[in-house]
């Protein structure tokens, strides 16, 4: 079978670490590299984000209505997603898991005959 | 004493490979001109479409121009790439330059480079063109527009490449491409619009223009980086 | 599956049970009210769609180093899980931006890039479904890219203009607050881990599957 080879080399023998290592290593720190020029961005028109979370004391309850349709939602997709995903993932397996089971008794069957 | 089944052959330096490779990239190309010439006419029928679609009372919108233009390369290198790959998949050219005593990384280089040209001369039309239509004052400040028009050429480039290279041998590498593409270039065209656009503003901002042009840059590193090691390791069977 | 799934799915469960409880008993926030509670579910995935991505990519980069099968499969399912996480993050972070900013969505760097990072997943498995025989070595190869985009969407709150919070808010939370998001988080961790297992688990029966029809056909 024609395998691709550069310079003699076996297309089975793996790529060097040192060769992934430093190229990793390049894009680590030019990556960090990137968070400079990012400092020289002005201040913008937007508004500034809460760069803490402060806690109240006492909730009055009226404004606290508004927002429950959006938390209730958020925690639904969560929950609902998850839940559905779960469920792909078990059909997916009990479908592969009975072809095997299948194919498996299919084996025996013709391994006896 | 043997040294294994494959027999050394002598290996061609990197600089030669690559020049060899771009050599037969342009030569083909200025022989038959059929990329250049169909990625320019789609490059300059994309900026006019968007002329036609956006003006509104004989003006061009605001601060367009630098989405136009970048949107048109952005079509137009997909077909470039996807044509320059065709070509060598029906001819098995790529199989035979890589199955040459060459370093990968080289291959990788010298058809990265044929595809930075092949951009170059469809930018030198779109630019003045774009600048006509939109009267974006492009060459207000040219050392500055041509740096972020080449470095974000060469980050588009680079994925491009890379990943033209590998869909070669795949099915459905047509509608494959800007599928994997455009995710993975998205942070380059949006340094490259923010940008062109900085150039344009009235009041000229240098920190701005430097700003993404310093991470058009750093894209470009290890977009190129990541894209040679790569390319090795996909390529091979 | 292994003997610790089953003990461990349950306490996932009781976990994602007791966390609304104690997310109930967490203050308010002064200037965002209840909505910000949302933060508890929305951060977790969060950092799972950051981690997914990265999973994928050190597998991916050890499956072309290496090109052993099981590194291509912890991939695949790890591109799931980003999908899978980023899509949770993306729908509960706008129901929360809509009350807490006004708007449903800004093109910010951190919003902008984490969509990016979740087509990317997407991109992935589209080629692995659709890319024919040699699709796990380039979908390698795209996932690298997707890992490289991770730091970026993480560091990109702090130095860009924008409204989302940024990352010092985590450290600085009081425990009446912290002490949910991170009994969250393990939740949250527990869960990834349970998915990966039984995402795997569907590649090596895939992968068995495939050698039995070899093996009838002979």
């Amino acid at each position: 079978m024609l395998r691709l080879t550069s310079r003699g080399r076996s297309s089975d023998r793996p790529i060097r670490w040192t060769n992934a290592a430093r190229a990793a290593c390049v894009a680590v720190v030019l990556l960090c590299g990137a968070t400079a020029p990012g400092r020289l961005a002005a201040q913008g028109q937007a508004p500034q984000p809460q760069d803490e979370f402060v806690p109240v004391g006492n909730n009055p309850a009226p404004e606290q209505i508004p927002a429950a349709p959006l938390l209730i939602g958020a925690y639904i997709v969560v929950l609902g997603g998850l839940f559905f995903y779960v469920l792909s993932l078990s059909r997916r397996l009990g479908a592969v898991d009975e072809d095997v089971q299948r194919l498996e008794g299919e084996l025996k069957r013709r391994g006896r005959g | 004493m043997t040294t294994g089944a494959v027999p050394r052959l002598p290996s061609t330096p990197f600089a030669r490979t690559v020049w060899m490779v771009l050599r037969k990239d342009l030569t083909v190309e200025m022989r038959s001109g059929e990329i250049a010439y169909t990625t320019l006419f789609f490059a300059v029928s994309c900026v006019l479409i968007f002329a036609f679609a956006l003006v509104k009372e004989g003006r061009a919108p605001d601060g367009g121009a630098a989405g136009i233009l970048w949107i048109a390369i952005l079509f137009a290198s997909t077909l470039a790439l996807g044509r320059t790959f065709e070509r060598e998949r029906q001819a098995e050219t790529l199989r035979a330059l890589l199955l040459a005593p060459v370093p990968r990384p080289a291959i990788y280089v010298g058809k990265l480079l044929g595809i930075i040209a092949l951009l170059a001369a469809a930018e030198v039309v779109l630019l003045p063109l774009v600048d006509f239509l939109f009267t974006a004052r492009l060459f207000a400040h040219p050392a500055w527009l041509i740096g972020i028009v080449v470095t974000c050429t060469i980050g588009l480039a680079a994925v491009g490449t890379l990943f033209a290279a590998m869909l070669v041998r795949t099915r459905s590498r047509d509608m494959l491409l800007p599928v994997l593409l455009y995710p993975v270039v998205v942070p380059v065209i949006i340094a490259g619009v923010q940008g062109t656009s900085a150039l344009l503003q009235p009041a000229f901002d240098v920190a701005v223009v430097r700003f993404w042009l310093l991470l058009l840059v750093t894209f470009d590193v290890v977009f190129v980086v990541l894209a040679l090691w790569t390319f090795e390791a996909v390529m091979s069977d | 599956m292994p003997k610790w799934f089953n003990p461990a799915a349950i306490l996932c469960g009781l976990m994602f049970v007791v966390s609304p409880v104690l997310i109930a008993r967490a203050p308010d926030e002064s200037a965002m009210g209840m909505v910000y509670k949302i933060y508890y579910y929305h951060m977790p995935s969060a950092w799972m769609f950051l981690l997914a991505p990265l999973v994928c990519g050190f597998s991916s980069a050890l499956f072309l180093m290496r090109g052993r099968a099981e590194d291509d499969r912890r991939a695949w399912a790890a591109a799931e899980l980003t999908v899978l996480f980023g899509a949770l993050t993306l729908l509960t972070g706008p129901l929360w931006a809509r009350r807490a900013w006004g708007t449903w969505w800004v093109w910010d760097a951190r919003l902008t890039s984490s969509l990016v990072g979740w087509m990317i997943g997407w991109a992935y498995l589209i080629l692995r479904r659709y890319g024919g025989p040699g699709s796990d070595k380039l979908a390698a190869g795209v996932a690298l890219f997707g890992a490289v985009n991770v730091p970026f969407i993480y560091i990109s709150v702090n130095y860009w203009r924008t409204i989302h919070p940024p990352t010092t808010v985590v450290p600085r939370l009081p425990v009446s607050m912290g002490l949910p998001l991170w009994f969250c988080v393990f939740a949250f961790l527990l869960l990834f881990v349970l998915l990966m297992t039984m995402r795997l688990r569907l590649e090596h029966a895939r992968t068995r599957l495939d050698a039995l029809y070899v093996a009838l056909d002979e």
